[in-house]
């Protein structure tokens, strides 16, 4: 097959591209350009894709650099930015992996004649019985990224390729020793791209948005505190609120941005019995049927987070309730919601956290 | 068989260049610089390759700086006189990045281009006339041949009206992409600054020809050893300046029937894609560029697609100029022009050289039409 590999220059990609090569696969490695600001790496991570480049020479594959600065504002930063501004707290990281990398290159991919799109990404992607492509998660489960690819319908995935999904991180580690690549111990990338750590997100948004000074109350309307920027606080925040100390913990239990008033409450009150999910994306469209009744499934919501229990009701084609087993701490609105089958294994569908 | 259109990035050396400056690679190592009879016989041909030069572009010997490319005349040109006198450093909003990005890094004035890529000249002297005596223009860099679109500027009204409204500024001109196409002879003559880059008409890369005019100073970008009337210090590139004086030699011979063979091969390939695709603007008219240009806007498809597809079938072409990690940025020209980016997401540069040929149009037509049919479905 003709596979365009997305290299970030890190060693997952890098390892993925050679995969791909010792299998037979006609390669093609790609590093995208997206954010063209001020980053940890330099300007538009200039060594990252030097890397990228290094590796593609060694491993003897063509490699391309794609200009999608553009469309990641437009469809990341400008959406992070407006969530902030929303009370939402966004996940850019699974807007990029939407609109960039399985929909903006595999477009392109396709476009230029590509048989598949291949990533680094821990997951797997396995096809059943019945000819359904199913999206499974990592063979290591520290490391598993199935949650931040959960938006892959039966067409991307069958577009769609993970050549180190059944690997650990410790095997991916040990072939790039194996072949000599640069980027053997490279560290994981762990923070948002468009942010630096010495400004941090406070610095970023603080460039794009006016903050908004907001009222900290109790939950029977009494003052507690104030915040300078309404905008960084997020529900279940316990720090930087301008609380006195002593007495029980407090946390934020509601943002209210139309009247710039923060709600702060002791724990019991950031736990709820149910949460609606909304712009679901299902891995199998015909789940939609298959779940009107209700049905048992494991939800996660954040990257590394645990899979809790739950029953989904399907409310419209793109909207679910669910229903804790136990009542759970709120996930804060504008995140990312993964239900996976009972065994724990594949996923069903994810989608965006609504407010209560 | 590779089908090379990208003349204008860099073009294939010239041999006589490459044989004229083997022996400087190899045994006629000394630096010009030394005392011995070894010394001396690098510096007669340095000397010898200043003589050509000079004489290709209609200057004298003692005019001519060799630098180390196009950039550093640029540099030299626009940063040199803001060290030297202060001042304010204008430009118009096409230049090559070389020229733009001084000129912006000094805080100095962008004048605005028509809607070929062309000085505005009306804007040009405006921004003169309104210069005041306590913020005086002190250089003024007005490219002689885009290097994107290949648009021709009219050099001698652009010297009329710096001479006329800034009697006292240099002139400079980047005249890398002119050298190939137009008798430099008629433009040194108008300017106080010209540079150029060897590797655009047959010689080596690395290597730049400056012309600063008798009287005219600029603070070096670079000191040392005092090389080049201390106006740009560092040991001679004695090969690349053999090499560049040659490549300069021979296109100048050869220009004229240059011009004839390349401007057919340059039509007949515009005229065929467009004669075979719809929607593809011909971005400035014949007339006003260079023949060794064919800048095509080609509407629903994007450059980065369009490059791949026609690298895939060996064809070499470019749209933009590329940033640091690779990646195609959008034009500054072709913004500048106001051109909207429904044509400039498909720009096309396709640029000719000494060793373009027919077989090679041919190539390029059939490659390019399949590939935007691809691209459109």
């Amino acid at each position: 097959m003709k596979v365009l590999v997305a290299m970030s220059g890190g060693v997952d990609s890098s390892v993925a591209a050679a995969e791909l090569k010792d299998a037979g696969h006609e390669v093609v490695g790609v590093t995208m350009r997206l954010w063209g600001g001020e980053s940890d790496t330099g300007c538009c991570s200039v060594s990252d894709v030097d890397d990228a480049r290094r590796v593609a020479q060694q491993l003897g594959i063509d490699h391309l650099v794609f200009n999608f600065s553009d469309d990641f504002n437009k469809h990341v930063v400008d959406p992070y930015v407006k969530a902030h501004v929303d009370g939402f707290t966004p996940n850019p990281c699974i807007e990029c992996n939407r609109h960039l990398k399985f929909d903006r290159l595999s477009e392109r991919a396709r476009l230029l004649g590509f048989d598949a799109v291949a990533t680094g990404h821990h997951a797997r992607i396995e096809k059943d019985d019945e000819g359904t492509m199913r999206l499974a998660r990592g063979a290591d489960d520290a490391k598993d990224q199935s949650y931040v690819v959960h938006m892959l319908d039966q067409k991307e995935l069958a577009y769609t390729m993970f050549p180190v999904g059944h690997l650990t991180k410790a095997q991916v580690r040990d072939r790039a020793v194996e072949l000599g690549l640069r980027t053997a111990t490279k560290p994981d990338s762990q923070d948002v791209c468009f942010i630096s750590k010495t400004g941090g997100r406070e610095t970023f948004l603080g460039n794009r948005i006016p903050f908004r000074p907001a009222q900290v109350v109790n939950e029977d309307g009494s003052e507690a505190g104030r915040v300078e920027a309404l905008e960084l606080v997020t529900i279940g925040q316990r720090k930087g609120l301008g609380l006195p100390g002593g007495g029980p913990k407090q946390y934020v239990v509601d943002v209210d941005t139309a009247n710039a008033r923060i709600t702060v409450g002791d724990e019991s009150k950031l736990f709820c019995s149910s949460v609606v999910v909304k712009n679901i994306v299902w891995s199998d469209a015909q789940d939609t049927q298959r779940l009107r009744v209700n049905t048992d499934v494991l939800v996660q919501s954040s990257a590394h987070g645990a899979a809790i229990p739950a029953t989904v009701e399907v409310l419209s084609d793109s909207e679910v309730r669910l229903t804790w087993r136990e009542p759970q701490r709120r996930i804060a609105p504008g995140q990312s919601v993964v239900l996976y089958e009972v065994t724990n294994n594949f996923v069903v569908a994810g989608g965006i956290a609504c407010a209560n | 068989m590779v089908t090379y259109l990208d003349h204008a990035a860099s073009t294939p050396m010239r041999h006589e260049a490459i044989e004229a400056m083997t022996p400087f690679l190899d045994n006629l190592y000394a630096n010009p610089s030394g005392s011995h009879r070894f010394a001396r016989v690098a510096r007669k041909a340095l000397d010898e390759a200043r003589d050509v030069v000079a004489e290709a572009l209609g200057c004298n010997a003692g005019e001519v700086i060799f630098t180390s490319g196009g950039t550093e005349g640029d540099n030299s040109a626009v940063l040199g006189t803001v060290r030297k006198l202060g001042g304010v450093a204008v430009c118009t909003a096409t230049e090559h990045h070389a020229v733009l990005h001084c000129v912006e890094h000094v805080d100095g004035v962008v004048v605005r281009v028509n809607n070929v890529g062309s000085v505005d000249l009306d804007d040009l002297a405006r921004v003169l006339q309104e210069a005041t005596p306590d913020k005086p223009i002190t250089v003024v860099s007005v490219m002689a041949v885009n290097n994107e679109v290949g648009t021709i500027t009219p050099m001698r009204d652009v010297a009329r009206i710096v001479r006329k409204h800034a009697p006292n500024a240099l002139l400079h001109t980047d005249a890398v992409q002119a050298a190939c196409w137009i008798d430099l002879r008629e433009i040194t003559p108008l300017v106080d600054a010209l540079s150029l880059s060897a590797h655009k008409f047959g010689g080596p890369k690395g290597v730049g020809i400056m012309v600063l005019k008798a009287g005219k100073q600029l603070e070096p970008m670079i000191f040392g050893g005092g090389q080049e009337r201390d106006r740009r210090s560092g040991t001679h590139n004695v090969a690349g300046i053999i090499g560049a004086a040659t490549a300069l030699h021979f296109t100048d011979i050869t220009r004229a029937d240059e011009i004839e063979r390349i401007t057919k091969l340059r039509d007949r390939l515009v005229d065929d894609i467009v004669a075979a695709l719809p929607d593809v603007l011909e971005t400035v008219p014949r007339e006003q560029r260079v023949p060794g240009v064919a800048h095509l806007c080609i509407k629903g498809i994007e450059s980065e697609a369009l490059l791949f597809l026609l690298d895939q079938a060996d064809v070499c072409a470019s749209a933009a100029s590329a940033c640091a990690s690779g990646a195609m940025e959008p034009s500054h020209v072709l913004a500048a022009m106001g051109l909207s980016r429904e044509w400039t997401n498909g720009a096309l540069r396709l640029s000719l050289g000494h060793t373009t040929t027919d077989a090679d149009i041919d190539t390029a037509v059939r490659t390019i039409v399949s590939a935007v049919t691809q691209l459109r479905r």
